[in-house]
Formats: C-alpha cells, sequence, structure tokens
C-alpha cells in the first residue's frame, strides 16, 4: 500500500472512529454508571441499547435550533465549532500502531496537544461570553480559570516525559517506553496528567463550568438542538483523546505482548475511559475555591517537583547529554 | 487519597450487584391487594348495584374528579344515574373508598390506564362498573342496612329482628 493510499485512509478513518467513539461513550457512560448504580441503563433502542446515541442524535437534530436574540450570534455559532475542531485536529498526533496515524511522529507532537486542549478552552469562554447570559457567563469565567490553570499542570507533568525521552514527538515517546512504562518512573507526572485531563475536559468531578446545582447547565445553558450536541460530543471527544493520550504518554501505547498493537492501544484507552466513568460515578464535585486550591497550592509544586526530579536523575545519570 | 481509592473500589464492587430494576413491560411487579389504582364500581353478591349514590366520594375526592347524579327507581332503592370520574385529575388517595358506606367505589391494583387522549381517561358509569364483588365479597348493604326497601320490609333480612312496637313495652 502506498504512502499517499495510507494517509488519506488514516485522515478519513481515525476522526471518524474517534466521533464514534465518542458518540459510543455517551451510551458506554450511562450503561456503566447504571451498573455501578445497580440499574440496567439504556436497553431499549437497539441490541443492549446500542444504538441509543443514533436516537439521541435524530432528537436532537429534530429539536429547534435555537439563537437567543441577545446572543452575539456569530461567537454563539462559532463556540461549538471549536470544541469540535480542536478535538479532531488533537487525533491527528496520535501514534495508534506502527502504521496507524495521521502525523504522529510530529516532532512537536505534545506541544500541539496541550495548545489544542488550551484552544478548547476558548470555546467554553466565548460560549458563555455570547450567550449573553449570567450562569452562561459565570459558567465560562470558571472554566476560563479552571482550564487555564490546569493547563500549566498539565503541560508541567508531561514535562518529566519528555525529559525522559528528550522527545515531544509521541511515536518515539512510545518507543522510548519498550523497557518499560512511563507510569512507574512517572508515577506522580501521571496522577497530575489524570487530574489535568480531568480538569480539562470539565467531566466530573471536575465539572464545575456545567455545575448544575449552581449554574443550570453553565456555559451551555442558551444551546439547544445540534450546537448543544456538538458540545456534548465535543467533550466524550476530549474524554477519548486524554485517555488516548494517557495510553500514549504513560501506559506504552500500542506496545504489549501476543495481542496486535492496535488492539492493545484501544484495550488501554478504553481502560482510561472506564475509569473516567469510574471517577464519575465516585466522587463529589469539589467546592470552586477548592478545586483551584488543589490546583495551586498542590498539584502544582507537585509537577514542579517532578520535573526538578526527574531532570536532576537525567542529568546524575547521562552527564547533561540527551 | 486513600479515602478516594477506597471509594472507587467501593464503587466498582457494585459491577457484581443484582440490578434492582424491574423490566417493566416484560417483568412485571405482582401488586398488593391493596394497591391504590383504577377505581371501580363494584355489584353486590346478588348482582346489584352497590352504589346508593349518596355523594360521600364525590365530597371525599381532593380534586373533585368524581361526579355523580343519584336516582331512586319506584322502590325506594337509590342508585347513580350516571357517575363519571376524570382520571386526568385523580391522584389515587383512596379517599373515596374511604368515604364509601356500602363498600361500592373500590381502587383495584390495576394502575396500566394510561391513554394518548385525555378524554379518553373519564370514565363513565359502564367503564367503572365491575361485575363482582371486588374487595368485600359476600357484603350486601341492603340486606344488612334495616332498611325498608321494594322486596323487603324492615326487619326481613338475615340478621335482622322485625321491629318492636313500643307501645307494646309500655306498663
Amino acid at each position: 500500500m502506498s504512502e499517499t493510499v495510507r494517509l488519506v485512509l488514516c485522515i478519513i478513518i481515525i476522526p471518524n472512529v474517534v466521533l464514534t467513539m465518542a458518540a459510543g461513550l455517551i451510551w458506554l457512560e450511562r450503561r456503566l454508571l447504571a451498573v455501578w448504580q445497580e440499574r440496567y441503563g439504556p436497553n431499549r433502542v437497539g441490541p443492549f441499547g446500542l444504538l441509543q446515541p443514533a436516537a439521541d442524535a435524530i432528537k436532537l437534530l429534530f429539536k429547534e435550533d435555537w439563537i437567543p436574540p441577545f446572543a452575539d450570534r456569530p461567537v454563539f455559532v462559532l463556540a461549538p465549532a471549536i470544541v469540535m475542531a480542536t478535538g479532531i485536529l488533537t487525533c491527528a498526533i496520535l501514534p495508534i500502531a506502527p502504521g496507524i496515524g495521521i502525523v504522529d511522529d510530529l516532532n512537536i507532537g505534545l506541544l500541539f496537544f496541550l495548545a489544542m486542549s488550551t484552544m478548547g478552552a476558548y470555546s467554553v469562554v466565548l460560549a458563555g461570553w455570547a450567550s449573553n447570559n449570567k450562569y452562561s457567563l459565570l459558567g465560562g469565567l470558571r472554566s476560563a480559570a479552571q482550564m487555564l490553570s490546569y493547563e500549566v499542570f498539565m503541560g508541567l507533568s508531561l514535562m518529566g516525559v519528555v525529559i525522559m525521552t528528550g522527545t515531544f514527538s509521541l511515536r518515539e515517546i512510545v518507543e522510548a517506553q519498550r523497557d518499560g512504562w512511563f507510569f512507574v518512573p512517572q508515577f506522580l507526572g501521571m496522577m497530575i496528567f489524570l487530574m489535568a485531563g480531568l480538569a480539562e475536559t470539565h467531566r466530573m468531578p471536575f465539572d464545575l463550568p456545567e455545575a448544575e446545582a449552581e449554574l443550570v447547565a453553565g456555559f451551555h445553558t442558551e444551546y439547544s438542538s445540534m450546537k448543544f450536541g456538538v458540545f456534548f460530543i465535543g467533550e466524550y471527544a476530549g474524554v477519548v483523546v486524554v485517555s488516548s493520550l494517557m495510553t500514549t504518554l504513560f501506559f506504552g501505547g500500542w506496545l504489549g505482548p501476543w495481542l496486535p498493537p492496535l488492539v492493545w492501544f484501544l484495550l488501554k484507552t478504553m481502560f482510561f475511559i472506564c475509569l473516567f466513568i469510574l471517577l464519575r460515578a465516585t466522587l463529589a464535585r469539589p467546592r470552586y475555591d477548592q478545586l483551584m486550591a488543589l490546583g495551586w497550592k498542590v498539584l502544582l509544586p507537585l509537577a514542579l517537583l517532578n520535573v526538578v526530579v526527574t531532570g536532576a536523575i537525567k542529568l546524575a545519570t547521562t552527564g547533561g547529554g540527551v | 487519597m486513600i479515602s478516594i481509592l477506597h471509594s472507587l473500589w467501593r464503587v466498582l464492587r457494585h459491577t457484581f450487584d443484582r440490578r434492582v430494576t424491574v423490566q417493566y413491560p416484560e417483568e412485571r411487579r405482582v401488586m398488593a391487594p391493596r394497591t391504590r389504582g383504577r377505581i371501580v364500581l363494584t355489584r353486590d353478591p346478588d348482582g346489584g348495584e352497590r352504589c346508593v349514590g349518596c355523594y360521600l366520594c364525590a365530597v371525599a375526592c381532593p380534586v373533585d374528579c368524581i361526579a355523580l347524579q343519584a336516582t331512586e327507581d319506584e322502590t325506594g332503592r337509590r342508585s347513580a344515574e350516571w357517575f363519571r370520574i376524570n382520571f386526568s385529575r385523580c391522584i389515587f388517595c383512596g379517599y373515596c373508598e374511604e368515604a364509601c358506606p356500602t363498600y361500592a367505589i373500590q381502587l383495584t391494583p390495576d394502575i396500566e390506564i394510561g391513554e394518548y387522549y385525555r378524554h379518553n381517561l373519564i370514565y363513565e358509569k359502564e367503564h367503572l362498573m365491575i361485575d363482582g364483588p371486588g374487595k368485600r365479597p359476600g357484603y350486601n348493604y341492603y340486606r344488612v342496612a334495616g332498611l325498608k326497601i321494594g322486596g323487603k320490609d324492615k326487619g326481613e333480612a338475615a340478621g335482622e329482628v322485625p321491629p318492636v312496637d313500643v307501645r307494646t313495652l309500655l306498663p
């Protein structure tokens, strides 16, 4: 198979698979939450309720796509597009398996991911601003503070891996884990990345931007129909992306015995997706000041410590060379 | 941190717990006999209507969903000329059943009375009337009421004695 055909196939298939997974996650999340709450969850539409996301999408499409007259119209329309675009763009750098990936040996892959996840914050902030609604605005403000501060630790938590491998390319990071996955030496980094990932995708328990109890639905209060659906899918696409990065950076990506690389990658990613859902099922939402305090007073020093210690060990063992 | 891990484990353990959901249309719970569901009008064991049109159910109803018109036949026996329950208003509180002096109005365990049109929830007497005595088998109001009614004089029913002429008791 020629290189061009491979690339075109990857470009077509990977974003579609990620989007399908994101839609499927709606079903998976509801079923898993139901299992942990001793219920069944959606099990009526199709086998095991698998067609539930399709039914949801059809329902959303038939709803009135209403833009409030007081909203800032262009920004209002643009905001959901941003979250979707950044989610799909991040798929480009995922090294799924040898030969499967769009630009997975991009030499700034990790930076590209961080850039895209920061861009994702704009979506929420702009949605909150453009809705011209006080609850949306408050949700947008919270999410701006939350995402920008957790962005810092997310970047810093990954620096340990970068120091150990000396590269930003995700494919090379995976290759460097042949001798042992990075979650052992970089355990602290992994935990911080997990928490920052939760906060970045504003998943439970860090879903303060859309805390129903106090902010109605937060930034997407005014959104209806498929615009709301895009926010929804965008959030799940973020979960898929963060889970696959977890796999790539700390759990050896596609590496693993017996099974084909693609299967290993998908298995590991699914594991982290399920972990995200389990965290949602378990933990209560912290207060907003607790969230910020945890970020700046605990996670930031820990992330810095991780970078310093990793750097010092690297310096001591290799004498400064990479 | 330890407590978070502990809670994660506790939640994860629920994976193997039995689910409490009853898969409704396929599985159905056995409803208790005294479940307050669809309201019926019952008959006495002889097949006559129990309802005597006393309006107590309509008075007791907190949402005013019961309407009726009493009538009396040539023998003096009272009954409902028409009887109407609006189930779109009914809250199934059972006060009508408690108020009824003749056990005529009763609530049944049937709870499946959903309809697509609201006016289909207005039940007339012919929809409410059932052929049996419901939860009170063997009870016949006119057999124990001591009332003079067509075909039965005072004191002729089971467990009754004929009225005493008090003048015969004078000293």
